[in-house]
């Protein structure tokens, strides 16, 4: 079932085409990934979503119904240009941003003390935000985000400034908010975290959707009929009529080899092969990254002729 | 209007709390109480010192009590006392300085000496000036043998004050005062400029914190811009006009507690105590002192009666309403343009080419207020009391003069249709330009983002 959706959207700065009749659909409980290279639209359509600008045509629905200026409560928001107020107090101030939510005061404290004990925050409460490190001053936003307990939670970047450890706990914390039921629009250059996180993707180059879908399913359609076997010591492996060798190196005292399946060998048939070659500690499908995904769709249309 | 009021509060409260703003709210009242209380201290002080001055004469002695004593300052009038015995010693003798008039006085007016230690105050030297004057003239006079010449210098002088009084439409008689009316010009459109400039100014550069911080998005996404914009602009309002109550409270508090205290016994011991130290000899004229000091007392109350009751006088309801519309339109007016060049701004450094154009009709408005209170029905101040972005400063300072009602309503209506486009102006502006880093904004590019759709 859809939780939001974005109909033909379009938005023009000046002579600029922001956004050119995008659409997404994003499933409830999921986790959704926005991709695409700097200045691609992706936080223009953030913006229309957050209702900071409006579309200059198209339609945005929420639970199926139109989006409307009181869906703010709706939605949690994490920009890519984010910060707090240097000067001010970090309790005050996460309990400042839960009341520009609509959340009433005691119930907003009641909630945050919740989240500061959680995620190990609560000496930091009378702290002002200037004496906080950056990766610290993350995570206060990171609660300012999710506090209202938000449908739809919308990250942008949301790792930069972390150290590996709280990308782990902040990982953890988003899967858990999916599992409540939270839905999650998330745009980010991570491709590694995209894999890790994403259920469905777009991918937006110059306004434009180029590519969307359930990322297991892209990644299958790139693969290519291409395989990547282990096999124990030192192994040649012999080309035939079936498969073609892509390259092969030593590793750990194994051999690394990706192969590519010619005609419609079945995967037995290659097995068949493999096994008379010596002991196999490991075959698989080689699926391409979404990094190598990512590359291969914007330089494929930068270099179209269409786009000259 | 609930999340407005939650940007109004954070606004206020962390302004308030701040550091500069108490030791501000406190210094202020401090500063100005000094100004008002430490001249009338020096005052009184320099009065509290007694001078005597020994006044001789060359030759002749046709000046003797020829100056009259004033407050603190006795003239002995010594004879056969030649300039030269004295002039080395006076001091030993009890004498703050030597008053030597050569008989040549009457031809030669600088024939007078005032030989001192110290540097004697103007007014002495003023006083001595026109008694001497007086006392030539008069002796003059007298060479012609006019008979009955002290009836008639008596009849002929009068003393003379021009009382100003004004008529209005309706024919009614006011008694007014041009003293109070400039005195109240100056105060009103100068707290105009100021409260206009400091807020708007910190208007501004709460914006430029928001921008730089990047805290101004996560804002943004639960508030409308123009409410972020308009909380922010009202909050620092209040926070203006509680630094001015409590300036005022203070200020007021302050001055009365130190008159009450320390002035008036001062006056006191210093006109009635130290009279009879220094002048057991002559307690005549310690008597007549003291009379003297009564009598002033009892004028300056009656002045100040006076210029209270033309103080009473003044049109206070229209002055106060239009102080209140004034502030507030202007205030909003300028605040809003402050907001907008904040957005459009990466810096504060960044800000000087749009500062310019803002501040001078700011400064051109005072400039001509000071004028005004030369001369209120001059055609200058008449439109610029008419154009909205000096109006606020120009018409305030008209307002005690006088002013027909057609020209405040149009001037009034002047102002509200311009704040209301200026706001609605600066929203749209502000609205793109808070989102806009790492970009040098132009007059041409703050034009553009007024044509982006919402």
């Amino acid at each position: 079932m859809t939780l939001f959706e974005a109909k033909n959207v379009t938005k023009q700065f000046g002579s600029t085409v922001a956004l050119n009749q995008l659409s997404i659909s994003v499933p409830r409980q999921s986790i959704y990934g926005l991709l695409g290279p700097n200045g691609a639209g992706k936080t223009t359509l953030i913006r229309i979503i957050n209702q900071i600008t409006g579309p200059d045509s198209g339609e945005l629905f929420l639970e199926g119904r139109k989006l409307q200026p009181s869906d703010v409560y709706e939605i949690g928001y994490l920009p890519e240009e984010r910060g707090l107020y240097k000067k001010m107090k970090v309790g005050e101030q996460a309990l400042y941003f839960a009341r520009l939510k609509g959340l009433p005061k005691s119930e907003a404290m009641r909630r945050l003390k919740y989240w500061f004990k959680k995620l190990e925050m609560v000496d930091w409460w009378n702290k002002k935000v200037e004496e906080l490190s950056k990766g610290m001053a993350q995570k206060v936003q990171f609660v300012t985000t999710i506090l209202h307990e938000p449908k739809l939670i919308i990250f942008d970047e949301p790792f930069t400034g972390f150290d590996p450890l709280n990308v782990n706990i902040i990982k953890n914390e988003i899967l858990f908010l999916r599992e409540r039921g939270a839905t999650i629009l998330f745009s980010t250059h991570n491709m590694s975290s995209v894999e890790e996180l994403c259920d469905n993707i777009t991918l937006i180059d110059h306004g434009k959707s180029m590519l969307d879908g359930r990322v297991d399913e892209i990644r299958k359609a790139w693969a290519g009929n291409e395989y990547s076997v282990t096999f124990a010591g030192n192994v040649q492996l012999p080309e035939n009529g079936n498969f073609k060798i892509m390259n092969s190196q030593a590793e750990n005292h194994n051999t690394v080899i990706k192969l590519k399946c010619l005609k419609n060998a079945t995967t037995n048939e290659i097995l068949q092969d493999l096994i008379k070659a010596g002991n196999i500690i490991s075959f698989n499908p080689a699926l391409p990254s979404m990094n190598e995904i990512f590359i291969r769709v914007v330089e494929s249309k930068n270099s179209s002729p269409s786009n000259q | 209007m609930s999340k407005i009021s939650v940007i109004i509060e954070r606004e206020y409260i962390t302004r308030v709390r701040k550091k500069s703003f108490i030791i501000m709210t406190i210094l202020g009242p401090v500063l100005m109480a000094a100004l008002i209380i430490v001249p009338s201290l020096l005052m009184l002080n320099q009065d509290t010192e007694l001078k005597k001055i020994a006044v001789i004469e060359d030759k002749s002695d046709l000046f003797r009590n020829a100056i009259p004593n004033i407050k603190n300052t006795e003239f002995v009038y010594l004879e056969n006392v030649k300039l030269e015995d004295i002039k080395n010693n006076f001091e030993q003798a009890g004498y703050y300085g030597v008053l030597f008039i050569s008989s040549e006085v009457i031809h030669v007016p600088d024939a007078v000496q005032l030989i001192s230690r110290k540097q004697p105050p103007i007014l002495l030297i003023e006083h001595i000036k026109n008694s001497l004057e007086k006392e030539i003239e008069r002796q003059k006079l007298l060479t012609y043998k006019i008979e009955n010449l002290d009836e008639i210098m008596k009849s002929v002088r009068t003393r003379v004050s021009v009382q100003t009084i004004r008529i209005d439409d309706t024919g009614k008689v006011k008694e007014t005062s041009t003293g109070i009316a400039m005195a109240l010009a100056y105060i009103l459109s100068f707290l105009i400029y100021i409260l206009v400039f400091v807020f708007g100014a910190q208007v501004m550069r709460g914006v430029i914190e928001e921008k730089t911080s990047r805290v101004v998005e996560v804002i943004i996404s639960s508030v409308k811009p123009i409410q972020l914009m308009m909380g922010k602009i009202i909050g620092l309002a209040l926070v203006g006009l509680t630094q001015f109550m409590i300036w005022i409270v203070l200020t007021f508090a302050i001055v009365t507690a130190v008159k009450s205290t320390i002035i008036s016994k001062e006056t006191i011991t210093s006109a009635v105590q130290s009279i009879p130290q220094d002048l057991m000899a002559q307690s005549s004229t310690a008597q007549n002192q003291k009379e003297t000091v009564t009598q002033i007392s009892e004028n300056s109350s009656a002045e100040f009666m006076k210029i209270f009751n033309t103080a009473l006088n003044q049109p206070w309801g229209l002055i106060i309403f239009s102080f209140i519309f004034y502030f507030v339109t202007g205030y909003l007016l300028y605040a809003s343009v402050f907001a907008a060049i904040g957005s459009a701004v990466d810096n504060e450094t960044e800000t000087q080419q749009f500062m310019l154009p803002v501040t001078i009709p700011i400064i051109l408005g005072l400039f001509v207020a000071m004028g005004t209170m030369q001369n209120p029905e001059s055609s200058l101040s008449f439109w610029f009391s008419l154009i909205p972005f000096t109006s606020p400063i120009v018409m305030v300072a008209r307002i005690p003069f006088g002013v027909p009602w057609w020209e405040l309503v149009l001037s009034m209506f002047l102002m509200i249709v311009t704040f209301i486009a200026f706001v609605w102006m600066a929203a749209k502006i502000y609205r793109t330009g808070i989102l806009m880093y790492g970009k040098k904004t132009s007059w041409a590019e703050m034009w553009k983002w007024l044509t982006y759709k919402g």
